[in-house]
């Protein structure tokens, strides 16, 4: 006779007889005994050492049954001036580690997530609510990979980003929805470039952050090289101003993302955001509509929706939308929502009422905008923030719930009747971070993921993320990318030693005068210099014009004064010329930047004569800025068709493709040290990449490049690719910088305008980049240049297609 | 229902989306303890025991059969609360010419045979002896046949032939349970077994089944999630609903859950019964057994402590 156990018979009947799912708990055995150990209570991790500040304690509790899990400390200013000093004198000997000494302690924190990823995920899914089954193969084994991946690009950053150093000390602030995830794309490349960190991890969910730490600390990693404030918005607004701060690197909302901006303008505080969006999920009549539902639950039920990728808008094609929405009903009936340990459930619990609330709010003003809205009819527990996975159809396009980022279980319907429309829609938002397109058209994918404006475009997939991959998005979604090489360069910079110092060689500068004309002498002919404006000589709107004079105070010429319609009229133009520069081919791109080059080095005399006039160099060295324009022209003419792309080694059987792509409309602010180079040059850089330009040229001697147009208007330059302002900064600058269809300003003045510039980016979040470190000398054109410039010329999108038959 | 060539033709199939179903399939559940039991004793009533040797022998087979009726140790369906009728094999699957030994060993048990068929393995005798050993499988008293659909026809887009072929299948088969084995490692293509499936339950299949187990690639999770779409469609499409039959491949415990999991969540509980879902396995029988002892006994288990099927 078998010796049993309790008969538990009645059960297993019953499972016989009805096959359901029984609870299918995840210990939290080692969690419990982990927090407990600390005593439920955590200080700050600064300078290597556990502290307690003088904050105030928060609580921090499951959100799925709201058990206690931890008190923690709210970071003070004071806080965190201790952690950014602990980061400053970590900095040195972190850096004289160099790569391979970095690279240990980077794979050692790789193999420790591993060995100890269980207890990683359990406090993950417990502090956030996230289900197990989602910590346990998704969370903690990518941020081990972040961590592998980036040891690797510790080890060859000598040779792969040769001049180049990192920035400081970081600030990081990671949000609550991917804790351990995020802070492992943050603090992996900062660690590795050679900067040091002070990292707040979000209020919700500190916890695994301060394991992280507590790993850290065991397995040697040096005090101070990575430091955890915890606290709320409050820890985090002290970080981003902190003086001592080189960057700040942000993943969180929009709104948020924009205070950043705003508050960082001026500072020089290099800045990588990483924010909201409202991701298009495109499927075509074409596609396998099994595979589609099924990318779906992965698109926006992936973590209860509360994925700043989430492919929360669906756009399907009419012809398949019946089939599409009936197949999709069947399958949400299928999905569980249960407690976070259960390791039988697809979604878990919200992370806090708040956002659950939210959520809710959502909905109601969805029904009330006349969205029908469907959700399955399997049980939800109580007790906790959980919703049901929820589709919306029928809502107007202008409702909330279409337009806005819900960060929650809700999918939004829309359907499309052409790819050409299917593209509108989905760029038809003010985010930009993904997209998911479904077909088995290998043309129609070809064709659509290029013309939709998103960092990350996945074709047959959706979700899929890879520390050799950058991850990051256009427009209101931010800037800068995590992981990958695209990654690295957001925590490194141009090393002092090739850096030009524009202070110690500028001309003397003189505002121009800004009162009456002075008429010619007699025996001139009146020479009137106009702005350019899609492809027309435009008198300025004002009305008004500016003499400008040479250095000694005589006047040289009068140019017009653009003002606020000016910047309108130009910024129009160059939207209208941007799809087709955009998409024309590098070979035609070169061959009219040769042609620029060429038309202006036959009439280099005349060039050579207004830099003479204007700026009073000698003859040599005004031919030799004209030469240096030239062969400035002739570089970016060259790079046109050879800014290559990648193929990235994501650990799929896919292709993962990074393609650059132009940013769009370029504002340029141009200095006065290069009154001719320094205008020409940007605008190669700008063009030979497919960007359009509105150039603001330089204030105190705008002539030689007024004369320019005249060699652009007969180099075949579309109407609009490049449009050309003078007058007072000031008075044009910040409607540049604010207007929001302008994609990006660069900024080769680098003074007090260009903080105002920052702040004003933040409307759309256009991206900034002023050359206060003197990175680029148009008079003395140095071989890193040319990627420098391309880099910032370009956005990478990265387009992952998977295979198989 | 008539041929709908639309419909096949229109098949798409993205084969990664599917491996990355079948992955995370089974990570998004979980069947432990009591449940885990429960489901194991399903996935037994589940088993066309299977022997299809070229050494099978009358005793092989009244071995087999006796196995069948009593596939888990008496002691332990009592632990599990279960009584012994309740827990039988399926059926019984042998080749035509031991048909009525089976018979004879499963008489009264209410367990059928079931007949591999028309030239199994690989299906290319004559057509007309192909029906031929349809009818005298039936008239010996097969209650099931599985047959195999010629790999060519797929392969060279031939459906109307495929069609005709499995159709005659049918009409030979008479009353009897037809099964129609896909041979899927031949197929070539994701997209083809769903056309290939699809064709066979317009031709009126029973069952369709994935392999004859003598193909190097067999029954695979993929694979069983794209005939359980195919089924699908063709119930929404018809209001019949097709079986599944995954043969070949099935070894574990673990691999039953998965295909239980799998037939679950893909056509719904309604699919997790004998009618509808089969498994074809040997040795998947032996493991399943051990698991139960241990939840009986909370010790591992060894396989000699289990009658040999």
């Amino acid at each position: 006779m078998t010796p049993t156990r309790d008969a538990p018979g009645a059960l297993v009947r019953e499972a016989f007889a009805n096959p359901d799912y029984g609870p299918a708990p995840e210990s939290d055995d080692f969690a419990n005994e982990w927090l407990q150990g600390g005593n439920r209570t955590f200080g700050h991790f600064v300078g290597g050492r556990w502290t307690g500040g003088k904050g105030p304690p928060h609580q921090t509790r499951c959100p799925a049954d709201g058990r206690l899990l931890a008190t923690f400390r709210h970071g003070t200013a004071e806080d965190i001036d201790r952690a950014v000093a602990a980061a400053h004198a970590a900095l040195p000997a972190w850096q004289e580690l160099g790569g391979h000494g970095r690279a240990r302690h980077l794979y050692r924190l790789a193999r420790q997530l591993q060995k100890r990823s269980r207890l990683f995920s359990v406090v993950e899914s417990l502090d956030n609510g996230k289900p197990v089954r989602e910590s346990r193969d998704l969370d903690i084994p990518l941020a081990a990979r972040h961590f592998y991946h980036h040891a690797g690009w510790a080890q060859l950053l000598a040779g792969e980003f040769p001049g180049y150093e990192p920035v400081g000390v970081v600030g990081q602030i990671i949000p609550w929805n991917f804790p351990l995830l995020m802070l492992a794309w943050k603090v992996a490349p900062a660690l590795a470039a050679g900067n040091t960190v002070v990292l707040k991890p979000a209020e919700y969910t500190p916890l695994t952050a301060l394991l992280f730490a507590e790993v850290a600390d065991e397995t040697g990693l040096p005090p101070g090289v990575l430091n955890v404030v915890t606290g709320d918005g409050e820890t985090g607004a002290a970080l981003v101003r902190h003086p001592d701060i080189a960057k700040v690197a942000f993943t969180g909302s929009t709104e948020v993302g924009r205070e950043i901006r705003r508050a960082t303008a001026g500072t020089g505080k290099h800045l990588s955001l990483e924010l909201g969006g409202k991701s298009p999920f495109v499927v075509f009549e074409s596609a396998d509509l099994d595979a589609a539902v099924e990318g779906v639950v992965d698109g926006v039920w992936f973590n209860q929706g509360q994925v700043c990728c989430a492919g929360s808008r669906l756009l399907v094609q009419e012809s398949v939308e019946e089939e599409m929405h009936d197949r999709l009903r069947a399958r949400m009936e299928r999905i569980r929502v249960g407690h976070p340990l259960d390791k039988a459930i697809d979604m878990g619990s919200l992370v806090d009422r708040v956002q659950m609330d939210r959520v809710r709010g959502y909905l109601e003003a969805g029904k009330a905008d006349g969205a029908a809205v469907w959700q399955p009819s399997g049980p939800v527990p109580e007790g906790g923030f959980f919703l049901p996975p929820t589709l919306c159809t029928g809502a107007p396009v202008s409702s909330s719930i279409v337009t806005e980022e819900i960060f929650g279980p809700v999918l939004v319907s829309l359907t499309f009747r052409t790819p050409a429309e299917a593209v509108a829609l989905a760029n038809d938002t003010r985010y930009g971070l993904a997209a998911s397109i479904w077909t088995e058209d290998l043309s129609l994918a070809l064709e659509v993921a290029p013309a939709i404006k998103a960092g990350t475009v996945w074709v047959n997939c959706t979700n899929l993320f890879d520390a050799a991959s950058g991850f990051g998005g256009y427009r209101e979604s931010g800037f800068g990318r995590e992981g990958g090489r695209e990654g690295m360069w957001e925590y490194l910079k141009p090393g002092a030693g090739d850096r030009v110092h524009p202070d110690a060689t500028a001309r003397p500068t003189r505002d121009p005068v800004t009162g009456s004309p002075t008429p010619p002498p007699p025996d001139r002919i009146d020479r009137t210099r106009k702005l350019w404006i899609g492809g027309r000589q435009k008198r300025p709107d004002g009305g008004y014009s500016l003499t400008v004079t040479d250095p000694d105070g005589t006047p040289v010429a009068e140019v017009p004064r653009g003002n606020r319609k000016d910047v309108r009229n130009a910024v129009e133009a160059a939207a209208g010329a941007r799809a087709k520069w955009g998409t024309a081919n590098g070979h035609l791109r070169a061959q009219i930047l040769y042609f620029m080059a060429e038309n202006l080095a036959v009439r280099t005399g005349e060039f050579v004569e207004a830099l003479v006039r204007s700026t009073g160099t000698d003859a040599a060295g005004a031919r030799a800025e004209v030469e240096v324009a030239v062969q400035t022209l002739f570089t970016f003419a060259a790079w046109a068709d050879k800014h290559d792309g990648r193929v990235h080694s994501t650990p799929f059987r896919n292709v993962t493709f990074a393609m650059n792509e132009a940013v769009g409309t370029v504002a340029i602010r141009c200095a006065d040290r290069a009154p001719l180079a320094g205008v020409a040059g940007p605008i190669a850089a700008a063009l030979s990449q497919g960007n359009v330009a509105v150039v603001v040229l330089p204030q105190r001697f705008p002539v030689p490049a007024l004369d320019l147009v005249q060699v652009m208007e007969t180099s075949d330059i579309p109407p609009g690719a490049v449009n050309i302002l003078s007058g007072i900064h000031r008075e044009v600058i910040p409607t540049l910088a604010a207007h929001d269809d302008v994609d990006q300003v660069w900024d080769f003045a680098a003074d007090d305008l260009s903080g105002d510039a920052e702040r004003l980016s933040a409307g759309n979040l256009k991206r900034v980049w002023v050359d206060r470190e003197g990175a680029i000398d148009w008079l003395a054109p140095s071989g890193r240049d040319g990627e420098l410039l391309l880099r910032k010329g370009t956005r990478v999108k990265n387009i992952w297609v998977p295979y198989g038959v | 229902m008539p041929l709908d060539l639309d419909a096949v033709r229109g098949t798409r199939v993205n084969r990664s989306a599917a491996d990355h179903r079948a992955a995370t399939l089974v990570t998004r559940r979980s069947v432990k303890k009591e449940w885990q039991a429960g489901w194991l004793l399903r996935a037994v009533t589940l088993i066309d025991l299977t022997t299809l040797a070229g050494d099978d022998t009358e005793g092989r087979v009244r071995r087999l059969c006796g196995k069948a009726r009593r596939p888990v140790r008496s002691d332990l369906l009592a632990a599990l609360g279960m009584s012994a009728s309740e827990v039988t094999a399926a059926a019984v699957c042998v080749y035509h010419t031991l048909v009525p030994t089976a018979c004879e060993a499963l008489r009264g048990s209410g367990i059928p045979v079931a007949a591999v068929s028309t030239g199994f393995p690989a299906g290319l005798s004559p057509f007309g002896t192909r029906l031929a050993e349809i009818r005298e499988s039936v008239a010996a008293g097969a209650e099931e046949v599985d047959v195999v659909i010629t790999r060519g026809s797929v392969l060279r887009g031939g459906w109307e032939r495929l069609y005709d072929e499995v159709a005659g299948f049918r009409d030979a088969c008479g009353e009897a349970h037809m099964k129609v084995i896909l041979g899927v490692g031949e197929l070539g293509t994701l997209a083809n077994v769903k056309r290939a499936a699809t064709v066979a339950m317009m031709a009126g299949a029973d069952f369709v089944k994935t392999s004859t187990g003598k193909e190097t690639v067999n029954a695979t999770l993929p694979v069983g999630i794209i005939l359980a779409r195919a089924i699908r469609d063709y119930h929404r499409a018809t209001g019949i609903r097709v079986g599944l039959k995954a043969a070949g491949g099935l070894k574990t415990a673990r691999d039953a859950l998965s295909w239980l999991i799998l037939v679950k969540e893909e056509l719904g509980d309604t699919w997790v019964d004998p009618r509808f879902f089969r498994v074809g396995a040997s040795s998947l029988l032996a493991d399943i057994e051990r698991q139960l002892e241990h939840h009986v006994t909370g010790r591992y288990s060894a396989f000699h402590r289990h009658p040999l099927g």
